[in-house]
């Protein structure tokens, strides 16, 4: 043992190591965004769903409104060309996956206007994984989680109108004119009658990597094959707050409903990195193969309620491209993920149910 | 303390300070990528989960070599309370390090996401999916790894606490730079 310490030295070495130890705390509490409340972050983005839609435990924080489906993917084979996806190889595999309705209100009407989505988890012969959700618009609002999340503000609705103040989407639209265009874009889109006639693209640019590493920047659509004909509401006094899920759940019943996999080849001037710019329309499409969904259920009890469609769930033979919005999304739906899974036993039931699903399918 | 006084074997300081950079790492990881929606995440996820598996690779590694190499004893003046928070800071040390890959992977398997390591390297699930385990495994792994985080504070300032005021020789037992005979901890 050495010479004792004096006093004063050993409270000046307890305190040189007591300011260590908070030194170290300190940048544990930084880098975990404690010290930086401004920070986007996942927490940040759950609390303004919550303040745009309130509070719905159980549910997907967005596209909250949606029913289950399963079926398989029969592909061609003909994107081998530019992957080594297993699951592109020429065979079949089997598909879980979601319809749904973007919006964090499980229990909103169903409108035309409201932009409707798709999400596949796809499980190849190897055992890995693709999942993807894809929307019936053709350019995404927004090219980054920031942008986003002050478009989630800007649409909160004035507690006495009922409406989003114009006054808040203007200020916002002027610091983003890219989701100006976009939005402009997405007007002009056609909109089907349902969900069965819709078609569904990536919005987020993808990397299909063959065997020699070549990588090559893709989007993807799912394109409706022989849909049913367009349907007129049939409801004698206009369509009910399900329509569009109802004529979904009565066109599976009766056969299954299919969509060609199309893979848009990029060129290496389109942007990958900004999902609000089309690619031009003239570009090569891989028709990968058919989707083909031949069962509805409920998400009460339905196989694609405790899926996360994680955008970043990609086979080897598909990466993610330099779009930050994958990044985001992985980040902000496994924190929905989370929260939902913990409130299960507080959700109450979906706005399509069990029940009413088989009323729909006219099997009660 | 004296040039004689008993060190950590050699294979124990590697492992040790092997593993105290890559769990602190990992801590910082785990925290940066809960609380960013950045580019960052993709990267800072791909890095967490080989190197949690890394971890618990290594744990296994050291419960061995602790068989094989134990520690030196404790200095015999020490206080038994300090003793006894020695001894269980360092049995809660074990185990987070040995619990918090596991619930990791256990936590990806019930939800279920696939683990995939690097590439085509994916390893099998451990649990089957399970929603509401997986609500219990999620907040643990968070929960667990502030308690981990915490206590290797208190190990660290504990082991500043040997080395710049007690001075007795704990600190350099596995600070030391000196090489050592396997077992030489005897």
């Amino acid at each position: 043992m050495s010479a004792k310490l004096s006093l004063a030295a050993a409270a000046l070495r307890l305190g040189a190591i007591g300011a260590l130890l908070l030194a170290v705390a300190a940048a544990f509490a930084d880098v975990a965004g404690w010290l930086s409340p401004q920070r986007l972050t996942q927490a940040s983005l759950m609390e303004a769903f919550s303040r745009l839609n309130g509070d719905h435990p159980g549910f997907r924080r967005n596209h909250a409104k949606g029913l289950c489906v399963s079926g398989w993917f029969d592909s061609t084979g003909a994107a081998t060309l530019l992957s080594k996806s297993a699951m592109l190889a020429s065979g079949r595999v089997p598909v879980i996956g979601r319809f749904a309705l973007a919006g964090g209100m499980p229990m909103q009407a169903d409108a035309a206007s409201a932009v409707r989505s798709l999400a596949l988890r796809l499980v190849g012969p190897d055992g890995h994984e693709w999942r993807t959700g894809m929307n019936d618009i053709p350019v995404f609002t927004v090219n980054s989680a920031q942008a986003f999340y002050e478009q989630l503000l800007a649409s909160k609705p004035d507690a006495a109108t009922g409406k989003a103040d114009p006054r808040a989407m203007k200020a916002f639209l002027d610091r983003h004119p890219e989701t100006a265009r976009a939005l402009a874009i997405i007007a002009s889109r056609p909109v089907s009658s349902g969900f069965a006639d819709s078609t569904f693209n990536s919005l987020d640019a993808f990397r299909l990597v063959d065997e020699g590493g070549r990588s090559t920047p893709v989007r993807w659509a799912a394109v409706p094959l022989e849909p049913p004909p367009a349907e007129t509401p049939t409801a004698p006094n206009g369509p009910d707050k399900n329509y569009l899920f109802e004529d979904l759940i009565a066109q599976i019943h009766q056969r299954p409903l299919k969509w060609r996999l199309m893979i848009i080849v990029g060129q290496p001037q389109d942007p990958t990195a900004d999902a609000t710019i089309p690619w031009p329309a003239d570009r090569a499409q891989i028709d990968a193969g058919t989707v083909i969904l031949d069962r509805v259920s409920s998400e009460d009890g339905g196989a694609c309620t405790d899926i996360n469609f994680d955008p970043l769930v990609l086979p080897p033979g598909i990466e993610p491209s330099d779009d930050p919005l994958l990044s985001a999304r992985s980040a902000t739906y496994a924190r929905s993920f989370s929260l939902r899974v913990e409130e299960r036993g507080a959700k109450p039931p979906s706005a399509i149910t069990p029940r009413e699903l088989r009323l729909a399918e006219g099997t009660p | 303390m004296s040039a004689s006084s008993p060190t950590f074997s050699a294979s124990s300081r590697v492992l040790h300070w092997t593993m105290a950079v890559i769990v602190v790492a990992m801590l910082f990881i785990g925290a940066g990528m809960a609380a960013t929606v950045s580019d960052r995440y993709a990267v800072l996820l791909s890095i967490h989960k080989p190197l949690g598996i890394a971890i618990l690779v290594l744990v296994l590694i050291r419960f061995l070599n602790r068989l094989i190499c134990p520690p030196p004893p404790l200095p015999s003046d020490l206080p038994a309370w300090q003793q006894l928070a020695a001894i269980s800071s360092h049995y809660l040390l074990y185990g987070l390090m040995f619990l918090m890959p596991l619930l990791g992977w256990s936590m990806l398997s019930a939800a279920p996401y696939p683990v995939v390591l690097f590439g085509s390297l994916r390893l099998p699930p451990i649990l089957p999916q399970s929603a509401s385990l997986y609500a219990v495994l999620r907040p643990a792994h968070t929960y667990l790894g502030y308690l981990l985080f915490a206590t290797i504070l208190a190990h660290l300032g504990a082991a500043l606490f040997h080395g710049l005021i007690r001075r007795d020789g704990v600190l350099q037992s596995m600070a030391s730079l000196r090489g050592g005979e396997i077992g030489d901890g005897k």
